[in-house]
Protein backbone atom coordinates (compact mmCIF):
# COMPACT_ATOMS: atom_id res chain seq x y z
CA UNK A 1 0.00 0.00 0.00
CA UNK A 2 2.65 2.47 1.31
CA UNK A 3 4.36 1.69 -2.55
CA UNK A 4 1.56 2.53 -4.04
CA UNK A 5 0.96 5.54 -2.42
CA UNK A 6 4.36 6.81 -2.83
CA UNK A 7 5.20 5.47 -6.46
CA UNK A 8 5.80 8.16 -9.07
CA UNK A 9 2.66 7.04 -11.47
CA UNK A 10 0.26 7.10 -9.03
CA UNK A 11 1.38 10.64 -6.92
CA UNK A 12 -0.17 13.13 -9.32
CA UNK A 13 -3.70 11.69 -9.01
CA UNK A 14 -3.37 11.82 -5.09
CA UNK A 15 -2.23 15.25 -5.89
CA UNK A 16 -5.51 15.84 -7.86
CA UNK A 17 -7.48 13.69 -5.65
CA UNK A 18 -9.56 16.38 -3.81
CA UNK A 19 -10.22 18.12 -6.53
CA UNK A 20 -11.80 15.45 -8.46
CA UNK A 21 -13.73 14.35 -5.32
CA UNK A 22 -15.07 17.92 -4.56
CA UNK A 23 -16.09 18.26 -8.55
CA UNK A 24 -17.81 15.20 -8.51
CA UNK A 25 -19.64 15.82 -5.15
CA UNK A 26 -20.72 19.42 -5.41
CA UNK A 27 -20.32 20.31 -8.77
CA UNK A 28 -20.95 17.64 -11.08
CA UNK A 29 -23.80 15.13 -9.46
CA UNK A 30 -25.71 18.67 -8.94
CA UNK A 31 -25.74 20.32 -12.06
CA UNK A 32 -26.86 16.62 -13.43
CA UNK A 33 -29.71 16.37 -10.62
CA UNK A 34 -30.52 20.21 -11.36
CA UNK A 35 -30.97 19.45 -14.87
CA UNK A 36 -33.47 16.40 -13.92
CA UNK A 37 -35.29 18.33 -11.57
CA UNK A 38 -35.93 21.13 -14.42
CA UNK A 39 -37.91 18.85 -16.14
CA UNK A 40 -39.80 18.33 -13.17
CA UNK A 41 -43.26 19.82 -11.25
CA UNK A 42 -41.95 19.46 -7.53
CA UNK A 43 -44.58 19.67 -4.98
CA UNK A 44 -43.56 19.01 -1.20
CA UNK A 45 -43.77 14.81 -1.53
CA UNK A 46 -44.25 14.78 -5.34
CA UNK A 47 -43.25 15.22 -8.57
CA UNK A 48 -44.47 15.19 -12.07
CA UNK A 49 -42.47 14.73 -15.40
CA UNK A 50 -43.31 17.73 -17.43
CA UNK A 51 -40.64 17.64 -20.06
CA UNK A 52 -39.83 21.19 -20.79
CA UNK A 53 -42.78 23.05 -19.67
CA UNK A 54 -40.76 24.80 -16.85
CA UNK A 55 -38.70 26.11 -19.80
CA UNK A 56 -41.79 27.12 -21.89
CA UNK A 57 -43.27 28.61 -19.08
CA UNK A 58 -39.71 30.49 -18.93
CA UNK A 59 -40.22 32.15 -22.17
CA UNK A 60 -43.32 33.89 -21.49
CA UNK A 61 -42.16 35.18 -17.87
CA UNK A 62 -41.69 38.99 -18.22
CA UNK A 63 -40.21 39.21 -15.01
CA UNK A 64 -37.55 36.77 -15.77
CA UNK A 65 -36.56 38.85 -18.56
CA UNK A 66 -37.05 42.16 -16.29
CA UNK A 67 -34.26 40.01 -13.98
CA UNK A 68 -32.47 39.02 -17.00
CA UNK A 69 -32.31 43.04 -18.51
CA UNK A 70 -31.05 44.42 -15.11
CA UNK A 71 -28.36 41.13 -14.80
CA UNK A 72 -27.06 42.62 -18.05
CA UNK A 73 -27.32 46.32 -17.30
CA UNK A 74 -25.11 45.88 -14.47
CA UNK A 75 -22.76 43.96 -15.90
CA UNK A 76 -22.20 46.10 -18.82
CA UNK A 77 -21.93 49.12 -16.75
CA UNK A 78 -19.49 47.79 -14.20
CA UNK A 79 -17.50 46.95 -16.89
CA UNK A 80 -17.01 50.79 -18.03
CA UNK A 81 -16.69 51.15 -14.61
CA UNK A 82 -14.47 48.63 -13.40
CA UNK A 83 -11.84 48.04 -15.80
CA UNK A 84 -10.54 51.23 -17.34
CA UNK A 85 -10.56 53.25 -14.36
CA UNK A 86 -8.49 51.06 -12.35
CA UNK A 87 -6.25 50.69 -15.10
CA UNK A 88 -5.86 54.26 -15.24
CA UNK A 89 -5.16 54.24 -10.49
CA UNK A 90 -2.57 51.20 -11.20
CA UNK A 91 -0.75 53.03 -13.65
CA UNK A 92 -0.34 56.39 -11.90
CA UNK A 93 0.09 54.97 -8.83
CA UNK A 94 2.93 52.55 -10.69
CA UNK A 95 4.35 56.04 -11.84
CA UNK A 96 5.71 57.00 -8.09
CA UNK A 97 4.48 60.18 -8.84
CA UNK A 98 2.35 61.01 -5.77
CA UNK A 99 5.29 60.05 -3.32
CA UNK A 100 6.01 57.00 -1.59
CA UNK A 101 3.77 57.42 1.68
CA UNK A 102 0.65 59.12 -0.07
CA UNK A 103 0.66 56.39 -2.57
CA UNK A 104 0.73 53.59 0.00
CA UNK A 105 -1.95 55.23 1.61
CA UNK A 106 -3.65 55.80 -1.41
CA UNK A 107 -3.88 51.98 -2.16
CA UNK A 108 -4.31 50.95 1.19
CA UNK A 109 -7.13 53.21 1.48
CA UNK A 110 -8.59 52.00 -1.90
CA UNK A 111 -8.49 48.37 -0.66
CA UNK A 112 -9.91 48.62 2.29
CA UNK A 113 -13.75 48.65 1.51
CA UNK A 114 -13.53 44.96 -0.01
CA UNK A 115 -12.40 44.06 3.20
CA UNK A 116 -16.05 45.48 4.43
CA UNK A 117 -18.90 42.60 4.21
CA UNK A 118 -21.59 43.47 2.00
CA UNK A 119 -24.14 43.33 4.91
CA UNK A 120 -21.67 46.17 6.41
CA UNK A 121 -21.85 48.36 2.92
CA UNK A 122 -25.38 47.77 2.18
CA UNK A 123 -26.30 49.03 5.48
CA UNK A 124 -23.75 51.99 5.35
CA UNK A 125 -24.74 52.59 1.77
CA UNK A 126 -28.66 52.18 2.01
CA UNK A 127 -28.25 55.11 5.08
CA UNK A 128 -26.10 57.23 2.29
CA UNK A 129 -29.13 57.09 0.06
CA UNK A 130 -31.73 57.19 1.87
CA UNK A 131 -34.55 58.98 1.29
CA UNK A 132 -34.64 61.47 3.92
CA UNK A 133 -33.83 64.94 2.97
CA UNK A 134 -30.88 65.01 5.63
CA UNK A 135 -29.11 61.43 4.23
CA UNK A 136 -25.79 62.02 2.86
CA UNK A 137 -26.22 61.68 -0.82
CA UNK A 138 -29.13 64.12 -0.56
CA UNK A 139 -27.50 66.61 1.19
CA UNK A 140 -24.49 66.44 -1.49
CA UNK A 141 -26.82 67.57 -4.43
CA UNK A 142 -28.13 70.27 -2.48
CA UNK A 143 -24.63 71.74 -2.51
CA UNK A 144 -25.61 71.75 -6.18
CA UNK A 145 -29.26 73.17 -5.42
CA UNK A 146 -31.10 70.10 -6.19
CA UNK A 147 -34.23 68.56 -4.80
CA UNK A 148 -33.76 65.63 -2.29
CA UNK A 149 -34.66 62.71 -4.18
CA UNK A 150 -35.99 59.18 -3.55
CA UNK A 151 -32.88 57.24 -4.31
CA UNK A 152 -33.54 53.42 -3.84
CA UNK A 153 -37.43 53.97 -5.28
CA UNK A 154 -36.42 55.23 -8.77
CA UNK A 155 -34.55 53.07 -11.63
CA UNK A 156 -32.03 55.19 -12.47
CA UNK A 157 -31.17 56.54 -9.22
CA UNK A 158 -31.18 53.23 -8.03
CA UNK A 159 -28.72 51.84 -10.43
CA UNK A 160 -26.57 54.88 -9.57
CA UNK A 161 -26.41 54.09 -6.05
CA UNK A 162 -25.96 49.81 -6.98
CA UNK A 163 -22.79 51.25 -8.88
CA UNK A 164 -21.27 53.56 -6.23
CA UNK A 165 -21.79 50.61 -3.86
CA UNK A 166 -20.05 48.78 -6.58
CA UNK A 167 -17.31 50.89 -7.28
CA UNK A 168 -16.54 51.78 -4.01
CA UNK A 169 -16.10 47.86 -2.98
CA UNK A 170 -14.30 46.67 -6.43
CA UNK A 171 -12.17 49.37 -7.49
CA UNK A 172 -9.41 48.46 -4.79
CA UNK A 173 -9.15 45.13 -5.98
CA UNK A 174 -9.31 45.48 -9.61
CA UNK A 175 -6.61 48.36 -9.31
CA UNK A 176 -4.46 45.38 -7.05
CA UNK A 177 -4.60 43.02 -10.07
CA UNK A 178 -3.54 45.58 -12.27
CA UNK A 179 -0.69 46.68 -10.22
CA UNK A 180 0.27 43.03 -10.24
CA UNK A 181 0.17 43.08 -13.84
CA UNK A 182 2.22 46.10 -14.22
CA UNK A 183 4.82 44.47 -12.51
CA UNK A 184 5.72 42.14 -14.44
CA UNK A 185 6.21 44.16 -17.82
CA UNK A 186 10.09 44.82 -18.59
CA UNK A 187 11.06 47.82 -17.61
CA UNK A 188 13.94 48.18 -21.15
CA UNK A 189 10.36 48.29 -22.82
CA UNK A 190 9.46 51.51 -21.71
CA UNK A 191 13.54 52.40 -22.09
CA UNK A 192 13.80 51.30 -25.89
CA UNK A 193 10.36 53.34 -26.37
CA UNK A 194 11.82 56.70 -24.80
CA UNK A 195 15.43 56.12 -27.05
CA UNK A 196 13.02 56.26 -29.92
CA UNK A 197 10.98 59.22 -28.56
CA UNK A 198 7.90 57.85 -27.52
CA UNK A 199 5.46 59.83 -25.50
CA UNK A 200 3.98 58.69 -22.13
CA UNK A 201 0.33 58.20 -24.26
CA UNK A 202 2.20 56.43 -26.50
CA UNK A 203 3.94 54.29 -24.58
CA UNK A 204 0.79 53.63 -22.46
CA UNK A 205 -0.94 52.01 -25.87
CA UNK A 206 1.90 50.20 -27.11
CA UNK A 207 3.26 48.99 -24.70
CA UNK A 208 1.14 49.02 -21.37
CA UNK A 209 -2.23 47.81 -22.38
CA UNK A 210 -1.08 45.20 -24.77
CA UNK A 211 1.41 44.03 -21.98
CA UNK A 212 -0.98 43.69 -19.76
CA UNK A 213 -3.63 42.11 -21.73
CA UNK A 214 -3.67 38.84 -19.68
CA UNK A 215 -4.51 40.28 -16.61
CA UNK A 216 -7.18 42.56 -18.73
CA UNK A 217 -8.83 39.18 -19.62
CA UNK A 218 -8.94 37.59 -16.16
CA UNK A 219 -10.80 40.73 -14.72
CA UNK A 220 -12.85 40.71 -17.65
CA UNK A 221 -13.74 37.44 -17.17
CA UNK A 222 -14.50 37.89 -13.40
CA UNK A 223 -16.44 41.18 -14.11
CA UNK A 224 -18.43 39.82 -16.50
CA UNK A 225 -19.63 36.84 -14.15
CA UNK A 226 -19.77 38.99 -11.52
CA UNK A 227 -21.99 41.42 -12.65
CA UNK A 228 -24.28 38.72 -14.09
CA UNK A 229 -23.95 37.05 -10.60
CA UNK A 230 -24.83 40.05 -8.42
CA UNK A 231 -27.34 39.71 -6.14
CA UNK A 232 -25.63 40.62 -2.39
CA UNK A 233 -25.36 44.20 -3.45
CA UNK A 234 -29.11 44.18 -4.83
CA UNK A 235 -30.55 42.30 -1.82
CA UNK A 236 -28.42 44.38 0.60
CA UNK A 237 -29.80 48.13 -0.58
CA UNK A 238 -33.29 47.34 -1.20
CA UNK A 239 -33.50 45.20 2.43
CA UNK A 240 -34.19 42.07 0.94
CA UNK A 241 -35.37 40.61 -2.82
CA UNK A 242 -38.71 42.79 -3.07
CA UNK A 243 -37.37 46.24 -4.53
CA UNK A 244 -39.67 48.44 -5.94
CA UNK A 245 -41.01 47.82 -9.48
CA UNK A 246 -38.26 44.93 -9.47
CA UNK A 247 -35.62 47.87 -10.30
CA UNK A 248 -33.23 45.77 -7.90
CA UNK A 249 -34.17 42.47 -9.32
CA UNK A 250 -30.89 39.92 -10.88
CA UNK A 251 -31.43 37.00 -12.34
CA UNK A 252 -29.81 35.34 -9.18
CA UNK A 253 -32.34 37.58 -7.12
CA UNK A 254 -35.02 35.74 -9.26
CA UNK A 255 -33.38 32.13 -8.68
CA UNK A 256 -33.99 33.05 -5.19
CA UNK A 257 -36.94 34.05 -5.06
CA UNK A 258 -38.11 30.86 -6.92
CA UNK A 259 -36.32 28.29 -5.35
CA UNK A 260 -36.26 29.39 -1.90
CA UNK A 261 -38.78 32.12 -1.24
CA UNK A 262 -41.49 30.36 -3.17
CA UNK A 263 -39.96 26.99 -3.10
CA UNK A 264 -40.63 26.14 -6.60
CA UNK A 265 -37.46 23.93 -7.28
CA UNK A 266 -38.25 22.65 -10.34
CA UNK A 267 -38.93 26.09 -11.77
CA UNK A 268 -35.63 27.87 -10.52
CA UNK A 269 -34.12 24.79 -11.74
CA UNK A 270 -34.51 25.38 -15.27
CA UNK A 271 -33.93 28.65 -14.79
CA UNK A 272 -30.13 28.30 -13.25
CA UNK A 273 -29.57 26.02 -16.20
CA UNK A 274 -30.12 28.83 -18.53
CA UNK A 275 -27.64 31.29 -16.48
CA UNK A 276 -25.33 28.54 -16.75
CA UNK A 277 -25.89 28.33 -20.12
CA UNK A 278 -25.95 32.27 -20.51
CA UNK A 279 -22.52 32.17 -19.04
CA UNK A 280 -20.82 29.28 -20.41
CA UNK A 281 -21.83 31.07 -23.94
CA UNK A 282 -20.00 34.21 -23.35
CA UNK A 283 -17.34 32.70 -21.02
CA UNK A 284 -15.77 29.86 -23.07
CA UNK A 285 -15.14 31.42 -26.56
CA UNK A 286 -13.47 33.94 -24.24
CA UNK A 287 -11.38 31.60 -22.20
CA UNK A 288 -10.25 30.12 -25.74
CA UNK A 289 -9.03 33.12 -27.54
CA UNK A 290 -7.30 34.30 -25.07
CA UNK A 291 -5.27 31.16 -24.62
CA UNK A 292 -6.66 30.34 -21.01
CA UNK A 293 -7.54 26.96 -21.54
CA UNK A 294 -4.57 26.60 -23.88
CA UNK A 295 -2.54 27.16 -20.83
CA UNK A 296 -4.16 23.80 -19.08
CA UNK A 297 -2.17 22.11 -22.03
CA UNK A 298 1.18 22.82 -21.19
CA UNK B 1 15.60 66.64 -16.12
CA UNK B 2 12.25 67.56 -13.75
CA UNK B 3 10.65 70.53 -15.88
CA UNK B 4 7.81 72.12 -14.97
CA UNK B 5 5.71 69.69 -16.71
CA UNK B 6 6.89 67.32 -14.02
CA UNK B 7 5.66 69.48 -11.04
CA UNK B 8 2.41 70.14 -13.09
CA UNK B 9 1.84 66.29 -13.61
CA UNK B 10 3.13 65.57 -9.50
CA UNK B 11 0.91 68.02 -8.27
CA UNK B 12 -2.04 66.76 -9.93
CA UNK B 13 -1.91 62.97 -8.84
CA UNK B 14 -0.95 64.31 -5.55
CA UNK B 15 -4.59 65.95 -5.25
CA UNK B 16 -6.45 63.22 -6.89
CA UNK B 17 -4.48 61.02 -4.28
CA UNK B 18 -5.70 62.83 -1.63
CA UNK B 19 -9.09 63.77 -2.62
CA UNK B 20 -10.15 59.79 -3.85
CA UNK B 21 -8.72 58.43 -0.56
CA UNK B 22 -11.11 61.02 1.08
CA UNK B 23 -13.92 59.66 -0.90
CA UNK B 24 -13.23 56.28 -0.28
CA UNK B 25 -12.94 56.82 3.07
CA UNK B 26 -15.79 59.05 4.04
CA UNK B 27 -18.40 55.96 4.39
CA UNK B 28 -15.90 54.64 7.14
CA UNK B 29 -15.79 57.85 8.79
CA UNK B 30 -19.70 58.10 8.77
CA UNK B 31 -20.41 54.90 10.57
CA UNK B 32 -17.76 56.09 12.68
CA UNK B 33 -20.12 59.00 14.05
CA UNK B 34 -22.77 56.58 13.25
CA UNK B 35 -21.72 54.44 16.22
CA UNK B 36 -22.22 57.00 18.94
CA UNK B 37 -25.79 58.34 17.84
CA UNK B 38 -28.74 56.56 18.39
CA UNK B 39 -30.33 53.83 15.94
CA UNK B 40 -33.62 55.82 15.98
CA UNK B 41 -31.68 59.19 15.02
CA UNK B 42 -29.88 57.17 12.17
CA UNK B 43 -33.14 55.67 10.58
CA UNK B 44 -34.73 59.49 10.56
CA UNK B 45 -31.65 61.39 9.51
CA UNK B 46 -29.87 58.96 7.84
CA UNK B 47 -25.51 58.77 8.45
CA UNK B 48 -23.98 62.26 9.53
CA UNK B 49 -20.38 63.17 9.37
CA UNK B 50 -20.23 65.84 11.60
CA UNK B 51 -19.70 64.36 15.19
CA UNK B 52 -22.45 66.50 17.27
CA UNK B 53 -21.20 66.09 20.84
CA UNK B 54 -24.48 67.32 22.20
CA UNK B 55 -25.86 64.09 21.51
CA UNK B 56 -23.09 61.77 21.40
CA UNK B 57 -22.97 59.02 23.76
CA UNK B 58 -21.54 55.44 24.00
CA UNK B 59 -24.61 53.95 24.66
CA UNK B 60 -24.40 51.73 21.95
CA UNK B 61 -20.65 50.76 22.80
CA UNK B 62 -21.80 49.71 25.98
CA UNK B 63 -24.48 47.47 24.85
CA UNK B 64 -22.24 45.84 22.47
CA UNK B 65 -20.06 44.94 25.60
CA UNK B 66 -23.34 44.18 27.38
CA UNK B 67 -26.01 43.63 26.00
CA UNK B 68 -25.51 42.84 22.59
CA UNK B 69 -27.31 39.20 22.16
CA UNK B 70 -25.38 36.60 20.19
CA UNK B 71 -23.07 39.27 18.42
CA UNK B 72 -20.04 37.86 19.85
CA UNK B 73 -21.11 33.80 19.64
CA UNK B 74 -21.57 34.82 15.83
CA UNK B 75 -18.38 36.76 15.73
CA UNK B 76 -16.52 33.71 17.48
CA UNK B 77 -18.22 31.48 15.04
CA UNK B 78 -17.16 33.79 11.77
CA UNK B 79 -13.57 33.82 13.21
CA UNK B 80 -12.90 30.27 13.63
CA UNK B 81 -15.06 29.41 10.10
CA UNK B 82 -12.92 32.11 8.31
CA UNK B 83 -8.97 30.51 10.26
CA UNK B 84 -10.63 27.00 9.24
CA UNK B 85 -11.56 27.56 5.40
CA UNK B 86 -8.34 29.40 4.58
CA UNK B 87 -5.54 27.23 6.63
CA UNK B 88 -7.46 24.04 4.82
CA UNK B 89 -7.90 25.79 1.69
CA UNK B 90 -4.80 26.69 0.95
CA UNK B 91 -3.30 23.68 1.71
CA UNK B 92 -5.54 21.85 -0.03
CA UNK B 93 -5.38 24.29 -3.01
CA UNK B 94 -1.38 24.33 -3.39
CA UNK B 95 -1.87 20.20 -3.14
CA UNK B 96 -4.37 19.78 -5.99
CA UNK B 97 -2.24 23.05 -7.62
CA UNK B 98 1.08 21.22 -7.09
CA UNK B 99 -0.32 17.77 -8.94
CA UNK B 100 -1.61 20.00 -11.85
CA UNK B 101 1.80 21.95 -11.92
CA UNK B 102 4.60 19.22 -11.79
CA UNK B 103 3.02 15.83 -13.96
CA UNK B 104 1.74 14.53 -16.51
CA UNK B 105 -0.95 12.37 -16.46
CA UNK B 106 -3.71 10.80 -18.15
CA UNK B 107 -7.16 13.25 -18.41
CA UNK B 108 -4.61 16.27 -17.08
CA UNK B 109 -6.09 18.41 -19.49
CA UNK B 110 -9.69 17.66 -19.43
CA UNK B 111 -9.46 17.94 -15.07
CA UNK B 112 -7.61 21.07 -15.43
CA UNK B 113 -10.44 22.64 -18.11
CA UNK B 114 -13.12 21.39 -15.61
CA UNK B 115 -10.66 23.64 -12.64
CA UNK B 116 -11.54 26.65 -15.39
CA UNK B 117 -15.12 25.89 -15.74
CA UNK B 118 -15.61 26.33 -12.42
CA UNK B 119 -13.54 29.35 -12.03
CA UNK B 120 -15.98 31.32 -14.26
CA UNK B 121 -18.99 29.85 -13.74
CA UNK B 122 -20.56 31.91 -10.94
CA UNK B 123 -21.26 29.78 -7.76
CA UNK B 124 -24.58 31.48 -7.09
CA UNK B 125 -25.86 29.68 -10.50
CA UNK B 126 -24.92 26.67 -9.05
CA UNK B 127 -26.22 27.34 -5.71
CA UNK B 128 -30.04 25.78 -6.09
CA UNK B 129 -28.34 22.85 -7.24
CA UNK B 130 -25.97 22.67 -4.32
CA UNK B 131 -28.63 23.63 -1.48
CA UNK B 132 -30.32 20.42 -2.75
CA UNK B 133 -27.87 18.15 -2.36
CA UNK B 134 -26.51 19.67 0.90
CA UNK B 135 -29.82 18.58 2.05
CA UNK B 136 -29.72 15.11 0.73
CA UNK B 137 -26.38 14.85 2.24
CA UNK B 138 -28.02 15.86 5.53
CA UNK B 139 -25.40 18.70 5.78
CA UNK B 140 -28.29 21.75 6.34
CA UNK B 141 -27.25 23.67 9.15
CA UNK B 142 -23.94 22.33 9.81
CA UNK B 143 -20.48 23.84 8.82
CA UNK B 144 -19.20 21.30 6.83
CA UNK B 145 -21.48 22.53 4.02
CA UNK B 146 -20.11 25.76 3.93
CA UNK B 147 -16.67 24.37 4.32
CA UNK B 148 -16.47 21.57 2.02
CA UNK B 149 -17.39 22.70 -0.86
CA UNK B 150 -15.03 25.27 -1.22
CA UNK B 151 -11.40 23.27 0.02
CA UNK B 152 -10.32 22.36 -3.38
CA UNK B 153 -10.76 26.23 -4.40
CA UNK B 154 -10.99 26.88 -8.25
CA UNK B 155 -9.38 29.97 -8.35
CA UNK B 156 -6.71 29.54 -5.41
CA UNK B 157 -5.44 26.11 -7.35
CA UNK B 158 -5.40 28.28 -10.79
CA UNK B 159 -3.40 30.79 -9.40
CA UNK B 160 -1.28 28.05 -7.13
CA UNK B 161 -0.60 26.76 -10.45
CA UNK B 162 0.55 29.78 -12.25
CA UNK B 163 2.74 30.47 -9.27
CA UNK B 164 4.17 26.95 -9.36
CA UNK B 165 4.81 27.37 -13.52
CA UNK B 166 7.95 29.63 -11.98
CA UNK B 167 9.16 26.82 -9.93
CA UNK B 168 12.65 25.12 -11.98
CA UNK B 169 11.77 21.50 -12.45
CA UNK B 170 15.92 21.06 -11.24
CA UNK B 171 14.39 21.70 -7.89
CA UNK B 172 11.76 18.68 -8.06
CA UNK B 173 14.57 16.81 -9.66
CA UNK B 174 17.54 17.46 -6.90
CA UNK B 175 14.63 16.69 -4.21
CA UNK B 176 13.99 12.89 -6.06
CA UNK B 177 18.00 12.17 -6.59
CA UNK B 178 18.41 12.91 -2.39
CA UNK B 179 15.71 10.46 -2.09
CA UNK B 180 12.59 12.65 -1.04
CA UNK B 181 9.10 11.03 -1.46
CA UNK B 182 6.82 12.59 -4.36
CA UNK B 183 4.83 14.39 -1.16
CA UNK B 184 7.93 14.67 0.95
CA UNK B 185 9.19 17.02 -2.50
CA UNK B 186 5.72 18.92 -1.96
CA UNK B 187 5.78 19.41 2.06
CA UNK B 188 9.48 20.82 2.37
CA UNK B 189 10.51 21.86 -1.13
CA UNK B 190 7.51 23.18 -2.49
CA UNK B 191 5.64 24.67 0.32
CA UNK B 192 8.57 26.81 1.65
CA UNK B 193 8.54 28.40 -1.19
CA UNK B 194 5.35 29.29 -1.94
CA UNK B 195 5.07 31.52 1.22
CA UNK B 196 4.06 34.93 -0.76
CA UNK B 197 1.53 33.43 -2.70
CA UNK B 198 0.15 31.73 0.80
CA UNK B 199 -0.17 35.66 1.79
CA UNK B 200 -2.00 36.84 -1.24
CA UNK B 201 -4.39 34.03 -1.21
CA UNK B 202 -4.57 33.72 2.44
CA UNK B 203 -6.03 37.55 1.97
CA UNK B 204 -7.84 37.22 -0.71
CA UNK B 205 -10.02 33.99 0.84
CA UNK B 206 -10.09 35.23 3.92
CA UNK B 207 -12.12 38.24 3.04
CA UNK B 208 -14.14 35.88 1.35
CA UNK B 209 -14.71 33.62 4.10
CA UNK B 210 -14.81 36.68 6.74
CA UNK B 211 -17.67 38.24 4.34
CA UNK B 212 -19.62 35.32 2.75
CA UNK B 213 -22.88 35.93 2.66
CA UNK B 214 -25.83 34.01 0.49
CA UNK B 215 -24.15 30.24 0.83
CA UNK B 216 -24.45 31.08 4.96
CA UNK B 217 -27.96 32.19 4.33
CA UNK B 218 -29.12 29.47 2.69
CA UNK B 219 -27.10 26.62 4.84
CA UNK B 220 -27.73 28.40 8.43
CA UNK B 221 -30.96 27.65 9.99
CA UNK B 222 -30.17 28.05 13.73
CA UNK B 223 -28.96 31.14 15.29
CA UNK B 224 -26.42 30.19 17.48
CA UNK B 225 -24.47 29.08 13.90
CA UNK B 226 -25.00 31.74 12.18
CA UNK B 227 -21.85 33.93 11.24
CA UNK B 228 -21.40 37.99 11.83
CA UNK B 229 -23.16 39.39 8.37
CA UNK B 230 -25.85 36.83 9.10
CA UNK B 231 -26.65 37.62 12.17
CA UNK B 232 -26.03 41.51 11.10
CA UNK B 233 -28.74 40.70 8.74
CA UNK B 234 -31.06 39.29 10.86
CA UNK B 235 -31.11 43.04 12.72
CA UNK B 236 -32.17 44.93 9.45
CA UNK B 237 -35.38 45.38 10.46
CA UNK B 238 -37.25 49.00 9.97
CA UNK B 239 -37.62 49.25 13.86
CA UNK B 240 -35.06 51.29 15.27
CA UNK B 241 -33.57 49.58 18.37
CA UNK B 242 -31.73 47.10 16.35
CA UNK B 243 -29.86 49.96 14.65
CA UNK B 244 -28.05 50.73 17.64
CA UNK B 245 -26.68 47.00 17.29
CA UNK B 246 -26.28 47.69 13.97
CA UNK B 247 -24.09 49.96 13.44
CA UNK B 248 -21.50 49.62 16.02
CA UNK B 249 -21.84 46.21 14.92
CA UNK B 250 -20.88 45.84 11.61
CA UNK B 251 -18.03 49.16 12.72
CA UNK B 252 -16.68 46.27 15.13
CA UNK B 253 -16.65 43.36 12.14
CA UNK B 254 -14.11 45.28 9.99
CA UNK B 255 -11.88 45.22 12.57
CA UNK B 256 -10.19 41.44 12.40
CA UNK B 257 -10.09 41.66 8.61
CA UNK B 258 -8.23 44.83 8.23
CA UNK B 259 -5.83 43.65 10.84
CA UNK B 260 -5.16 40.64 8.67
CA UNK B 261 -4.53 42.54 5.57
CA UNK B 262 -2.67 45.45 7.16
CA UNK B 263 -0.22 42.63 8.93
CA UNK B 264 0.20 40.55 5.22
CA UNK B 265 -0.33 43.50 3.02
CA UNK B 266 3.83 43.71 2.51
CA UNK B 267 3.50 40.18 1.10
CA UNK B 268 0.15 40.69 -1.14
CA UNK B 269 1.33 42.71 -3.57
CA UNK B 270 4.45 40.26 -3.83
CA UNK B 271 2.36 37.38 -4.06
CA UNK B 272 -0.22 38.34 -6.62
CA UNK B 273 2.46 39.52 -9.29
CA UNK B 274 4.22 36.33 -9.28
CA UNK B 275 1.43 33.98 -9.50
CA UNK B 276 -0.86 37.28 -11.89
CA UNK B 277 -2.10 35.84 -15.19
CA UNK B 278 0.68 35.70 -17.96
CA UNK B 279 0.55 35.37 -21.43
Amino acid sequence: MKKILYSKKAAPYIFILPFVITFAVFWLIPIIKSGYMSTQKILPGQSTFIALDNFKRLLSDRVFFVAVANSFKYMILTLVLLIPIPILFACLINSKFGGSKLTNFFKTAMFVPALTSVVVAGTIFRLIFGEMDTSLANQFIGLFGAEPVKWLKESFTGFAALLSLACWRWWGVNTMYFIAGLQNIPEDYYEAASIDGANTWQKFINITIPQLKPTIVYVLTISIYGGLAMFNESYMLHQGNNSPNNIGLTIVGYLYRQGIEKNDMGYACAVGIVLLLIVLIINIPQLMATGTLKNGER
Amino acid sequence: MKSKKYFVSKLFITLLFVLLSIVILIPFWAIFVGTFQEGSMLIRNGLNLKLDFSTANLDNYITLFTDSGEYFNWFFNSMLLTVIQVVLTLFISAFVAYGFAAYDFKFKNILFIFVLLIMSVPFEMLMLPLYVQINDMSLSDNYAAILLPFLAHASTIFFFRQYLTGVPKELIEAGRIDGASEFGIFFRLIMPIMKPSFAAMAILNGMNSWNNFLWPLLVLRSSDKYTLPIGLNTLITPYGNNYDLLIVGSFFSIIPILVLFLCFQKYFIEGMTAGAVKG
